[in-house]
């Protein structure tokens, strides 16, 4: 498996990351790189095997319905960038 | 080089104790030496007030007899953790400027055992890495010489963009780095994929990575969920025991987090190991391994043969299939985790006209090239059409894998040991720029352990032909880390522990 | 496939179409705390008082699942005769929004956390449908953005980021505007009795999600588009009214319908197409390596299943047995359980039994008129349920007339507000007179003062009304009405 050009312009907007035409020839010599290496897997036998869930054997615990946290909002905005009247600010999102 | 600074972890705990010296004196002495230490680029923040302070109310309690188990003890922290105001980014620039206005649960633990901190440690951006190289604050230096260079040499290239001196490992760079070069007295460290025990291995330091679940991952910045487990360096297996025990618990903050007891790991040091099985995994025997190392591992085997161990040949059959299935599962949880970096609430925020460009431009800014790479692998793996044939089958590989162990343990094998690295630390720059996956085969002997979910614990084993320390690698039942304490002790006094290099930084 | 009939076809330009419908409801999940941090779900509050670290995404923090959210969608699957699965899974849903602070949702995709039900859908009070449940999940609640705060900025808000939603998909059983309203009325009634959600779709506690396509009678189904985040029972009808005659005119005009997600907009009665967000959301979900599977026992479904209240089905089919209403009037009682609940309290108050039709006309007619107009619930109105069954008692003990009555209840909902409704009768004295010797005497006073008429009426029975209006009048209105028309029929000589 490898990527051509639009798919890593499609996987760097699925990321959220800018990248550049200059990058582009380079991301993608590096991305099929790891994909070269990682590809030796598709020849594994995994007939009847089972996806790792979890790697101890736990079950969810579970807590109480009591409110214990919150009511701290000076905490959540103090590393804020831009914030205004207690909201974060970012540019413009239409819908 | 300062007296102080050579003490053990437990040496000082006891001196303390004695009051023989003081929490005060002992933490000005490793403050000095960072200072000194600069070059190496160990420590991206220095808390020395908060050192001072914390040294002086160790003091206090220590007269009065109400002495924790780390009391007094300076120490330093990975800066993946999360401590209360002060400088957390996991050396990445994205986090610019981040102070948490909450502590992690490891450190905190730490704290009221007693410990001092002295600052927050150097690593590879977000734990992605195997040589620190990728730290947003540049190369750690190793404080081992490279072979036949001076101490000016050396000297001189720290003042400048260290090439060629020698890389201390990754992740934990710094907290390994910081242990060898006597700055602290042990470090908090973390393991995804080998994060603690690869750098214990390149600078002849001690370091374990407890079985999934047995530390609390709350507080901690996440790469892989799955994989991360928090762990100690420190400079003997002993001091290693001591700051597990403190750093392990329960914590109903973290639902991947077992509630069983912390068992006395000190105690299990110095245990016998007779009649213990100990396996010897053949596919760790990889082609074109180097001779050195190979004769480590079989001088190790001996080792435990001669204190009453039985030696064992064992297989796990999959074993090669780890690594690559590592670089799909780390990068797949990692490309989630680390979606909430987007400028919005916290750390880098570039302008952008509209909140895409926000998020593209602050993210193309804040990440660095390897965490980009991860980070892209990731996506792709998940992706439509593509998450079957990559993460299910990996997932699928990492169950084949824990079974392999589970099969080797059921059989009465109580240990493995294997290798820690395929070769001793190499120089800064002189891997992975062009190939990635170069860098990643660092990783080949230690990603196993995190993707079956055990302990896995590197002691100091000896010196290479040219100087350089080796480490070797046991790997454990799930939360029975104080048999690796046990055996790690045998290896490490088997050995002879080595002299760690003298101040040539200074 | 159901074979149940149903609402009509739509005319086309050429043929009759039918629309296929299915919903995703998501419901706010009634608990104190969140489903996945401690934060309070209150609602309103200052932006971002009720958000805990966890809630704000900050570097290593971690979810812990809240049980009373777990329970809360076992109590509704319950509810929705659904399969409880005693092991289920979180997935993270990837995507990046603002108001999204982990960059992803936790939610279930694999394995919910409850599979297929049903729920009995009352069209007209005796022709009910079928509608199956999918299945029903648990899932994260986003925060709020608003973008009308200034012109440049958006303004974030995340409060209601981490609440508890549970995610309720509809197969696509419903084939109209009207199924699908009732449908969602429905559902929300049965929630409000188990009280997982309080339903308030003004406040955004339960909002839908409309998938909508259209096919010839007999053809296979056809392409759906999604009108997302309806939140008025109201505007889901329009708005599938809207979509199904524009999907009409696409095919009919030789086009082909997008897979696509739309809004509706009220104010234009139309549904728009939203803004592309690029190709299709490619969501990556995997399994959420924060949590481990979710597991419970038999015995934690079987504690909830004891304590789940008596259902509407179930109630409407006991009040029309037991008290003997009529289908109609018995689901306009169960429509909401609290009046349910009141109704029936009333009908057994004191430990007697009265006539339930009658408690139930006084409880749909004067009460409702009165609690509507005052934006009022039935209960809120302020007539105890005991005060209810006293002026029904009073009604039938002929004490006062029902027309006195009717005065009688607008003084108890007003200025008499708790007052024993007896004492009142007496202070005001409306006790009605049943006196004969004093209703005679009123009636032959009347006749005497206009003999004219009395004459007249002989051969006009329709001016007996008159007559009684005059007696009544004279007696204050007090006079036993149906004891004037009696006592006038006689003395007039009408038969």
């Amino acid at each position: 498996m490898s990527v051509d050009q639009a798919a890593v312009r499609r996987i760097a907007r699925l990321a959220r990351i800018a990248v550049t035409d200059a990058e582009v020839p380079h991301l993608q010599d590096e991305i099929n790189a790891i994909l070269a290496f990682i590809e030796d897997l598709s020849a594994v036998d995994v007939e009847g095997v089972e996806p790792m869930t979890s790697v101890i054997p736990l079950k969810l615990p579970m807590r109480e319905d009591v409110v214990t946290d919150g009511e701290i909002e000076p905490l959540i905005l103090a590393n804020a960038p831009l914030t205004e009247d207690g909201f974060f600010l970012v540019p413009k999102v239409v819908e | 080089m300062n007296d102080l600074t050579a003490l053990t972890l437990a040496e000082a705990r006891d001196a303390l104790k004695s009051k023989s010296i003081s929490s005060v004196d002992i933490t000005r002495a490793h403050l000095d030496a960072i200072e000194r230490a600069k070059g190496l680029n160990a420590f991206v923040a220095v808390t020395a007030e908060k050192a001072l302070t914390m040294a002086k109310a160790s003091d206090a309690r220590i007269a009065k007899g109400e002495a924790g188990p780390l009391e007094g003890l300076p120490i330093g922290i990975k800066d993946l953790y999360a401590t209360l105001g002060v400088h957390t980014q996991a050396c990445s620039h994205i986090l610019d400027g981040f102070k948490p206005p909450y502590e992690s649960t490891v450190t905190s633990q730490l704290w009221r055992d007693g410990a001092v901190m002295l600052g927050k440690l150097n690593m590879d951006e977000f734990a992605m890495g195997s040589s620190n190289e990728t730290s947003y604050y540049g190369p750690v230096a190793s404080p081992w010489l490279p072979p036949n260079w001076s101490a000016d040499k050396a000297r001189a290239a720290l003042g400048g963009d260290k090439r060629g001196l020698l890389t201390p490992g990754g992740s934990s760079g710094g907290s390994a780095s910081a242990v060898a070069a006597r700055l602290c007295l042990a470090a908090t460290a973390s393991d995804t994929g080998g994060s603690i025990r690869q750098p214990a291995a390149f600078t002849g330091t001690t370091g374990i990575k407890p079985t999934y679940g047995r530390c609390s991952r709350y507080g901690m910045v996440a790469f892989a969920s799955s994989l991360d487990q928090a762990g100690p360096i420190a400079r003997t297996v002993r001091d290693a025991a001591i700051m597990l025990r403190s750093m392990a618990g329960y914590d109903a903050k973290d639902s991947t987090c077992v509630n069983s007891p912390v068992p006395d790991y000190e105690a299990a040091v110095g245990r016998s190991v007779k009649g213990l099985t100990i396996g010897i995994p053949r596919e760790y025997r990889l082609d074109g391994m180097s001779g050195e190392i190979e004769a480590l591992w079989g001088r190790g085997a001996e080792w435990l043969r001669a204190a009453g161990a039985k030696v064992v040949d064992v297989s796990l059959p999959n074993t090669r299939h780890a690594l690559p299935a590592y670089y799909i599962v780390a990068p797949a949880e990692a490309s989630s985790n680390l979606a909430r970096y987007d400028g919005v609430r916290y750390g880098l925020r570039e302008p952008g006209g509209d909140i895409t460009e926000l998020y593209e431009n602050t993210r193309a800014r804040g990440f660095g090239a390897e965490v980009r790479r991860r980070l892209m692998i990731g996506t792709y793996v998940l992706s439509a059409g593509y998450y079957d044939a990559y993460y299910v089958r990996a997932q699928k590989i990492r169950t084949l894998i824990k079974r392999d162990f589970e099969t080797v343990f059921a059989d009465g094998v109580d240990a493995i040991l294997t290798p820690a690295t395929p070769s001793p630390a190499f120089g800064i720059g002189e891997k992975g720029s062009a190939d990635p996956v170069e860098m990643y085969l660092n990783d080949v002997f230690t990603v196993t352990v995190n993707m079956a979910g055990l302990p896995g614990l590197v002691a100091p084993a000896g010196l290479s032909a040219e100087g350089l320390p080796l480490g070797l690698q046991l790997i454990g039942r799930p939360f029975d880390e104080e048999t690796l304490f046990a055996i790690g002790e045998t290896i490490e006094q088997s050995a002879g522990r080595s002299k760690l290099p003298d101040a040539w930084w200074a | 496939m159901s074979t149940q009939t149903h609402a009509k076809l739509i005319r086309g330009a050429d043929s009759d179409w039918e629309v296929v419908v299915g919903l995703e409801v998501h419901a706010q999940v009634t608990s104190r705390a969140k489903l996945f941090s401690g934060a309070s779900t209150a609602f309103g509050g200052e932006p971002n008082t009720h958000v805990s670290l966890v809630d704000a995404a900050m570097p290593g923090m971690l979810p812990v699942i809240n049980k009373e959210c777990v329970a809360q969608a076992v109590r509704t699957g319950l509810g929705l005769k659904a399969q409880i699965n005693k092991r289920s899974s979180f997935d993270r849903k990837n995507y990046f929004y603002p108001d999204l602070p982990q960059g992803y949702q936790i939610s279930q995709y694999k394995s919910p956390i409850v599979g297929e039900g049903e729920i009995q859908v009352d069209l007209t009070p005796d022709h009910s449908i079928r509608v199956g449940i999918e299945r029903l999940h648990l899932e994260q609640d986003a925060g709020k953005s608003l973008h009308d705060q200034s012109a440049t900025m958006s303004f974030v808000d995340l409060n209601r980021s981490g609440v508890a939603l549970m995610e309720i998909v509809s197969k696509p059983d419903m084939r109209s505007a009207d199924e699908a309203k009732a449908y969602v009325s429905k559902l929300r009634t049965i929630l409000r009795y188990i009280g997982s959600c309080d339903g308030d779709m003004e406040k955004g506690s339960l909002r839908a999600d409309v998938n909508v396509s259209v096919r010839r009678p007999g053809e296979t189904l056809g392409t759906r588009c999604e009108i997302k985040n309806v939140n008025s029972i109201r505007f889901i009808g329009q708005a599938i009214d809207v979509e199904a005659r524009r999907q009409i005119a696409i095919i009919e005009d030789g086009g082909s319908i997008d897979q696509e997600t739309r809004l509706y907009d009220p104010t234009r009665g139309e549904t728009r197409s939203m803004r592309s967000k690029e190709e299709a959301h490619d969501y990556r979900y995997f399994p959420d390596p924060d949590l481990l599977p979710l597991e419970f026992d038999d015995a934690f479904v079987e504690g909830l299943k004891a304590h789940l209240p008596e259902l509407p089905d179930a109630k409407k089919a006991r009040f029309m047995a037991d008290y003997g209403l009529n289908a109609y009037d018995a689901s306009i009682l169960v429509a909401d359980r609290e009046t349910a609940n009141y109704f029936e309290s009333a009908v057994q108050h004191g430990g007697v039994s009265r006539d339930a039709k009658i408690v139930a006309n006084w409880i749909m007619g004067d009460l409702s008129a009165f609690a509507n107009a005052h934006g009022l619930s039935v209960l809120d109105a302020g007539l105890g349920a005991d005060a209810l069954a006293t002026l029904v008692d009073l009604i039938g003990d002929g004490v006062i007339s029902g027309k006195i009555a009717k005065d009688v209840l607008v003084m108890l909902l007003g200025d008499d507000k708790g007052t024993d409704p007896r004492e009142l009768v007496k202070a005001r004295g409306l006790i009605q007179v049943n006196d004969m010797s004093a209703i005679e005497k009123a009636v032959d006073e009347v006749i005497a003062a206009n003999a004219q008429k009395a004459e007249q009426a002989k051969t006009k029975p329709g001016m007996l009304g008159w007559f009684v209006g005059q007696v009544m009048k004279t007696t204050g209105g007090k006079a036993n009405p149906q004891a004037v028309s009696d006592v006038l029929k006689a003395k007039l000589g009408l038969s």
